[in-house]
Formats: structure tokens, C-alpha cells, sequence
């Protein structure tokens, strides 16, 4: 840390405040360092990767070009710069790629002695390790986000979720007592822009692990580290089409999710899609998963480890400039700790350092696109303009690139748009309550149930609220934690099945 | 008694709310055995029937989920003891309605008493055996529980009559959901009768909750309540399973699809603890471990 602050001596002769320097009363005490919080910059070395100008489809264990000969543009959010194009797969390409999955689960993957199919994941595992570095500095060129967190957060999963399925793929039969297990078939996963690399982990790792092949879609903003992963699966030696990547746009996920010889489709999402694809689905033998949107509470009672809770309330909106579906984007705060609790997070935000994705230092990174960013803004509008007071930090945000400042909205009401709409950027929209009745029947009446936090010290007050809380992740004193062991996914409209854990294999088996 | 005795006909009403009661639009349809005799009458239940079974359905799950699982085990237990002593009862009006034999009437109603002390005993086991404790890379407790979805619709077979019905529900209320099952459109009777033994145990109002009437007309409004958590569909219709699926796009109702044929249902096949799971919503909860 290269903070320019003057190192305090302690001794014990120092329990009465020295003459001249007059204690300031605490309520008038704020954090304000001024230019002394500024950081020189540390940025992450971005040159020695190189990024061809254009990528391929991955069909069959092969970078082929698309049918249509389209290409688009995926560009740098934090700079705008065009980083490469991505090939835009048509309904043809989708259909050469489930040909391609539905050859390779029949002649080889379905066939493949389950613990050799556990050791390509392994392989896979390893590579991704190895290879970490260049792909979080990928991930953060590509979609905005800090490295800070695709270095220690992402990565460091999208590695241990391969590891934990790989285990797994010689052990089904012991998570399903009493049945046995057998894969579905050709999946079909379509994933978002928020978590890339993570979220392909989330859907390959456990397809494979029970013997299915894959199609996957990346989110069109973030299809780089996709193709990366492809390189992967040829360099592990994962017989051709086992995976099969295919890039571009609404219309691509449209050609998979309708595609007759899918077996089953996951996707993570809007909720908003979710619902279209569960229409698309409705008459077909096709299993679905849906991991979908959130407005998650996260609730704050006057007994709680204020400090600690500050930081996990940060850390649950601001966490992934706020592009996380189980963002704790309600804080619900009891009355008696409301003054407070709005001081402090007032002054927290002050010091998140908002800028460059590369740089070490930077703790809010580029929003993901500029659709995004106009949402972003447009919901906060509408908060202001309904009646709630906005507070922003005073930083200066970078005059190329999408940016949006670490905010949070007081004075909200159930009515407003911001209590209820899911806003997917780093906006938290701050209510209050008396009881703990109070706070679970408000933080339940939304028609999302992706995740929740409760902040107190009491023991039996958190198991009440966990018990009462309708969501499908419930962090008590934490928040925003990931872990390949730990089942994520929705109560209602956030989505039905699980992601993660022992769980997590039942959305790829069949059971007789 | 005189043979000119006149039989005393029956209506059979409905099953909302721990309440028997008549369709509020009025209309009755005739229940009629498998040879084309008018046996007796039902209700015609309209949506706002199945709108008022919601209604009445809701607080039955929150306080039934409430219950400890312990206690849930021993109230199906205690059903299954009521439908023991009422045996006679539901094999004649399988026997009547469906017009098998009494003895194969006899046999479906022992192994539906057998079906539910068997699933009577998993209330207090299948968080244990679905349920896990995850061994997360980081200094937190972290632990993954399988609670009830809700408001659970039921579209039962026509036939087996009763065992299907008890199979299908058993596996849904037993994790603390309710139940609002629409009865089998040709044999509405045996779920009627199964009702008024129901009323007589201690399973509280409202947890299974039984209407009658015709399936094409309810089913949009199933797919489309807001309120209603989950289906479960054993009709075995594709079009009633197209319709139903549609309700997973209005409000994401977890929906589920069971196929049996007639005869499945008397195995091993129809009484798979793996049903539990179609009705529950997986809960995991963090807590970092530290002093």
C-alpha cells in the first residue's frame, strides 16, 4: 500500500490526546483524505497477451468460420477500443454444433470409462491454473471488470469448480442413493456477460462430470476467455466435440434453445428470457435450468458487528460494479441504527476507487456495455424522480468508457422502481424496518428469491431469518460468497434448479 | 325395510380449506361408473373455486410447514390409520366407480394406506439424505437444506383412482407444501371419499385440498395463477402437459411430469422418494467461523 500516511508511534503515554491537538467530538469526525488516497498506478501487464483479431466457432474440436460470414465486434468497455471480432453463429452453425455434441456423446463421451472422463476435467483444471494470469487480464480487457476480482475471484473458482466435478464423474452413483444415474444427452448452456468464465465453469464442468456433451453460447459482450477455454479443451485433448462453443447474439441462443435434438438447456440470465425460453421449451422432452434475476435484501439489525456488516454490504452491491444477480441491492437497516449505518457507508464509498479494470488498486471497474450503463442510469433517474435522495462518490470517473459511480439511493419505498426492479450496476436502494417479522415479509415480497444477508450477532435470530427468508442463498454475516461445493440458485422467479455442489448434478442425470 | 325404500342420492361436495363445500358458481355435473350409470353427483368447480382453494391453501402451508417434521410423520401416520378403519368404504367406491373387481379394489386401497405410512416416514429423514453439509474453501459454515415450494397443484389419473392420488400427493405434503389436487375427471369419487376420510384425521385444513369438475376448463387458470409455487401433472395428456407448461413461463411454477402407465402404479416405480425433490427449493445458508 502506498499510502501517504504518516505511521502512528504507539506508546503507552499516549492515553490523553497531546496538548494542541484538540479531540474533534465523533459525530463531526469523517473519513476525508483527500488527495492522500490517491495510489500511484499499479497496472496489471496487458501487453505480453495477444488477442487475434478474430475468433472462430468451436464446432467439433475445431475454430471454423461461421456460415454466414458475419462478424461483430466485442470492444474493451473501460477504453471502447475494439478488442477483436467474434464470429456470429446463424441457426446452420448451431446446428452443425449440436450435430457435433450429439456425435460425440453417442461414439465417445457416453461411452468414455467414467473415471477417464473424471481426468479430463482434471487436466482442464490444471490448464486453467496454469494459464490463470492471462486469462483474468482477458477477462478484465473484455468485460469491465476489476482485476482485483477476476484475479482472486474468478479464476480461482472457474479452476476449483472443474476440480470439484471432476471428482464426481466416477462417484454419481453415491449422490443418488438408491438410483442410477445417467446422463441426458446434448446440453445446451446459455450464459451471461457478468461472470464469463465463471459461469461456462458453472454449466461445462458438471455436464461433462455426468457424461453430456455441450453447446454452449457466451453472453455477445464477453465471447473472448470462451474461445480461450476452447484452446484449452484442445490442448486437454477433449475428444472433438465434446464442447462445442458458439458465439453471437439473441439470435444464436434463439437457434439453440429451439433446437429439436437438445436434451436439455440451461441458462443464467434475465428473468425476462428465462420466462421466453420456458415458453420455447413447453411441449419438448428438453429438461431446463434457469438461474435468473434477483432484487436480493440484505438485512441489517442493530445488533450486528457494525463494522464487519459495512463491508459486507459493500462488498454485496458494489462487488462486480453491481453485475452480480445476487447483489444485496435492498439493504433493509433497522431504525435504530439507521444514522449511523448511512454515515458509514457515506463515507466507505468515498473510498472505492473507481477506474482502470487492470489496475491492482481499483475497486469498481467499467460498466459492461453502453445499453447497460443507460439502464443503469435510467433507473436511478427514476428513483430521484420518484422521491428518493441519491447519494454518489465524489470521484472522478475516466472520460472514455462506460462508468457509473458508486451510489446509493435513501428514502426509498416498496413503490418505487428501485426497491424492485433488478438495476445490475453498483446502486443500492436503502429502506428501513422495526422488527424482525418486519424485515423477512419485506425482504420476501418480491417475486425474486435468488439470495439474501442477515447481519446480527445473535445466533437464533440468524436460523429464524435464514429459515424464513425465501431464497435460495442466505449469507449470515458474509456476503457474496462462491464455492464449487455450495449449491447457488432461485425460489421463484429467480430460476428453479441448482448450480454447484451435490446439488448441483441432479440438472445432468436422469435417474432409473 | 320395504323394497320401496328410495335411495338418498348424494352430492359429492368438494374439499377446500378443511371446509366441504359446493362450487360457488352453482353448476353440478354427473359422476357416472365405468358402465355409464349415474352413480351420484359432483361439484363443477369454476376458477374462483380454484382461486378460493389458493386462498385457502397459502396460511395452511406457512403453518404446516411450520410443524415439526416429527409431528407431520405422525399425522400422515395417523391418515393412513383413519384410511384403514374407512377401508370399506373406499373399496366400494373404487369397485362402483371404476368397476373393478372388490378384490382388486381391496388391493389398491391396502397398498394406498401401505404407500402412505411408507412416505409418512420420510418427513423426518429426506433433509438428511438430500440435505448436505458443503465443505467450502474458506473459514465458513455452510450448509444446504431442502425446503417446501408452496402451493402445489396436483392433476391426478384416472386410474388407479386412489393409489395414484395418495402416491402423488404424499411426496408433496410431507416436506410441509399443500396440495390442491383436481380430481380424475372420470372417476371423481374415490378422491371425494378420500377427502371426507381426510377431514376425519389430523391433517390440518387446507393442506390437500380437493376439487372436481372438468380439467380443460381449469387448467389455463392453473397456468396462469401467480400463487400457485408448483404442478405436478400425472394426467398423461400432451395437451394438458402443453397447457400446464405454459404456467412456467407466467411465474416460473416448477413443474413436473409423471408417466406411469395404470399398472406402474402398484410398483416400486410409484413410490420413488426422488418425487420428494420435485417439490422443494434447495436453501443454503453461509456463516463465517471465527471467534
Amino acid at each position: 500500500m502506498k499510502m501517504k500516511l504518516k505511521p502512528v508511534k504507539l506508546s503507552a503515554k499516549r492515553a490523553v490526546a497531546p496538548v494542541g491537538h484538540p479531540v474533534v467530538p465523533l459525530k463531526e469526525r469523517r473519513l476525508n483524505f483527500g488527495n492522500k488516497w490517491d495510489y500511484a498506478p499499479a497496472p496489471e501487464d496487458s501487453k505480453s497477451y495477444v488477442i487475434a483479431p478474430q475468433h472462430e466457432l468451436f464446432i467439433n474440436g475445431k475454430f471454423v468460420a461461421p456460415a454466414s460470414g458475419k462478424y461483430f465486434e466485442s470492444i474493451n468497455p473501460a477504453t471502447e477500443q475494439t478488442l477483436t471480432t467474434i464470429a456470429a453463429a446463424n441457426a446452420e452453425d448451431v446446428d452443425k454444433a449440436v450435430k457435433s455434441a450429439r456425435r460425440a456423446y453417442d461414439k465417445v463421451w457416453s461411452k468414455m470409462p467414467d473415471r477417464e472422463r473424471g481426468k479430463y476435467l482434471y487436466r482442464i483444471a490444471r490448464i486453467i491454473q496454469e494459464k490463470s494470469r492471462e486469462l483474468a487480464v482477458l477477462e478484465s480487457m473484455d468485460g469491465g471488470k476489476t482485476i482485483k476480482e477476476s484475479r482472486d475471484v474468478d479464476l480461482p473458482l472457474v479452476a476449483a469448480h472443474f476440480f470439484y466435478y471432476a471428482g464426481w464423474a466416477d462417484k454419481l452413483k453415491y449422490a443418488f442413493p438408491g438410483k442410477t444415474p445417467q446422463p441426458l444427452g446434448v446440453a445446451g448452456q446459455i450464459i451471461p456477460w457478468n461472470f464469463p468464465l465463471l459461469m461456462a465453469a458453472w454449466k461445462i464442468a458438471p455436464a461433462l462430470a455426468c457424461g453430456n456433451t455441450v453447446v454452449l453460447k457466451p453472453a455477445e459482450t464477453t465471447s473472448l476467455t470462451a474461445m480461450r477455454l476452447a484452446q484449452i479443451f484442445q490442448e486437454a485433448g477433449l475428444p472433438e466435440g465434446v464442447v462445442n462453443i458458439v458465439t453471437g447474439a439473441g439470435e444464436t441462443g434463439a437457434a439453440l434453445v429451439n433446437h429439436p435434438d437438445i436434451d436439455k438447456l440451461a441458462f443464467t440470465g434475465s428473468t425476462e428470457v428465462g420466462k421466453r425460453i420456458a415458453e420455447a421449451v413447453a411441449g419438448t422432452k428438453k429438461k431446463l435450468t434457469l438461474e435468473l434475476g434477483g432484487k436480493a435484501a440484505n438485512i441489517l439489525f442493530e445488533d450486528a458487528p457494525l463494522d464487519q456488516a459495512i463491508e459486507g454490504v459493500i462488498n454485496g452491491i458494489y462487488f462486480n460494479q453491481g453485475h452480480v444477480c445476487c447483489a444485496g441491492s435492498r439493504l433493509f437497516v433497522q431504525e435504530g441504527i439507521y444514522s449511523t449505518v448511512i454515515k458509514k457507508l457515506r463515507d466507505r464509498i468515498q473510498t472505492l476507487r473507481v477506474g482502470n479494470p487492470l489496475d491492482k488498486n481499483t475497486d469498481i471497474g467499467a460498466i459492461n456495455s453502453k445499453p447497460q450503463l443507460e439502464k443503469i442510469r435510467e433507473l436511478v433517474q427514476s428513483g430521484v424522480d420518484e422521491g428518493a435522495q441519491l447519494t454518489q462518490t465524489a470521484c472522478a470517473l475516466p472520460a472514455k468508457g462506460y462508468w457509473y459511480p458508486p451510489t446509493f439511493l435513501t428514502g426509498v419505498t416498496h413503490a418505487h422502481r428501485v426497491a424492485t426492479e433488478e438495476i445490475f450496476g453498483p446502486v443500492l436502494s436503502i429502506m428501513t424496518f422495526r422488527t424482525p417479522e418486519e424485515a423477512f415479509e419485506r425482504a420476501n415480497n418480491t417475486p425474486y428469491g435468488l439470495s439474501a444477508g442477515v447481519w446480527t450477532d445473535k445466533g437464533s435470530k440468524i436460523f429464524k431469518m435464514v429459515s424464513k427468508l425465501r431464497a435460495g442463498v442466505v449469507w449470515a454475516n458474509t456476503y457474496n460468497k462462491f464455492d464449487p461445493t455450495s449449491p447457488f440458485g432461485g425460489y421463484k422467479e429467480s430460476g428453479f434448479g441448482r448450480e454447484g455442489g451435490l446439488q448441483g448434478l441432479s440438472a445432468y442425470v436422469r435417474l432409473t | 325395510m320395504s323394497d320401496l325404500r328410495l335411495d338418498v342420492r348424494k352430492t359429492y361436495k368438494m374439499y377446500v380449506g378443511g371446509q366441504f363445500i359446493r362450487s360457488e358458481s352453482g353448476r353440478f355435473l354427473p359422476a357416472k361408473s365405468s358402465a355409464g350409470e349415474h352413480l351420484d353427483n359432483i361439484c363443477h368447480a369454476s376458477r374462483k373455486d380454484l382461486r378460493d382453494a389458493v386462498v385457502a391453501a397459502r396460511p395452511a402451508t406457512d403453518g404446516w410447514a411450520k410443524k415439526t417434521a416429527y409431528l407431520r410423520s405422525q399425522i400422515l401416520y395417523r391418515a393412513a390409520e383413519m384410511l384403514e378403519n374407512r377401508a370399506s368404504a373406499l373399496i366400494a367406491e373404487i369397485a362402483r366407480s371404476t368397476g373393478v373387481s372388490n378384490g382388486q379394489a381391496r388391493k389398491e386401497v391396502t397398498l394406498a394406506i401401505d404407500r402412505l405410512v411408507y412416505f409418512a416416514g420420510w418427513s423426518d429423514k429426506f433433509s438428511q439424505v438430500f440435505g448436505s453439509v458443503n465443505p467450502v474453501a474458506s473459514s465458513h459454515f455452510n450448509f444446504t437444506t431442502p425446503e417446501p415450494t408452496g402451493i402445489v397443484v396436483v392433476l391426478a389419473p384416472d386410474e388407479p383412482s386412489l393409489v395414484a392420488l395418495v402416491s402423488l400427493v404424499a411426496p408433496i405434503i410431507l416436506t410441509g407444501n399443500s396440495a390442491i389436487v383436481v380430481a380424475s375427471e372420470k372417476y371423481p369419487l374415490p378422491a371425494l371419499t378420500f377427502a371426507e376420510i381426510l377431514a376425519t384425521s389430523d391433517l390440518p385444513g387446507g393442506v390437500i385440498n380437493i376439487l372436481s369438475g372438468k380439467h380443460a376448463e381449469l387448467l389455463p387458470h392453473i397456468a396462469s395463477h401467480m400463487d400457485i409455487n408448483a404442478i405436478v401433472d400425472a394426467s398423461g395428456s400432451a395437451e394438458t402437459q402443453v397447457a400446464l407448461q405454459k404456467g412456467v413461463a407466467t411465474n416460473l411454477k416448477r413443474y413436473t411430469v409423471r408417466t406411469l402407465s395404470d399398472k406402474d402404479w402398484f410398483t416400486k416405480a410409484g413410490e420413488d422418494p426422488y418425487w420428494i425433490m420435485d417439490t422443494v427449493e434447495f436453501k443454503t445458508a453461509w456463516h463465517p467461523i471465527g471467534i
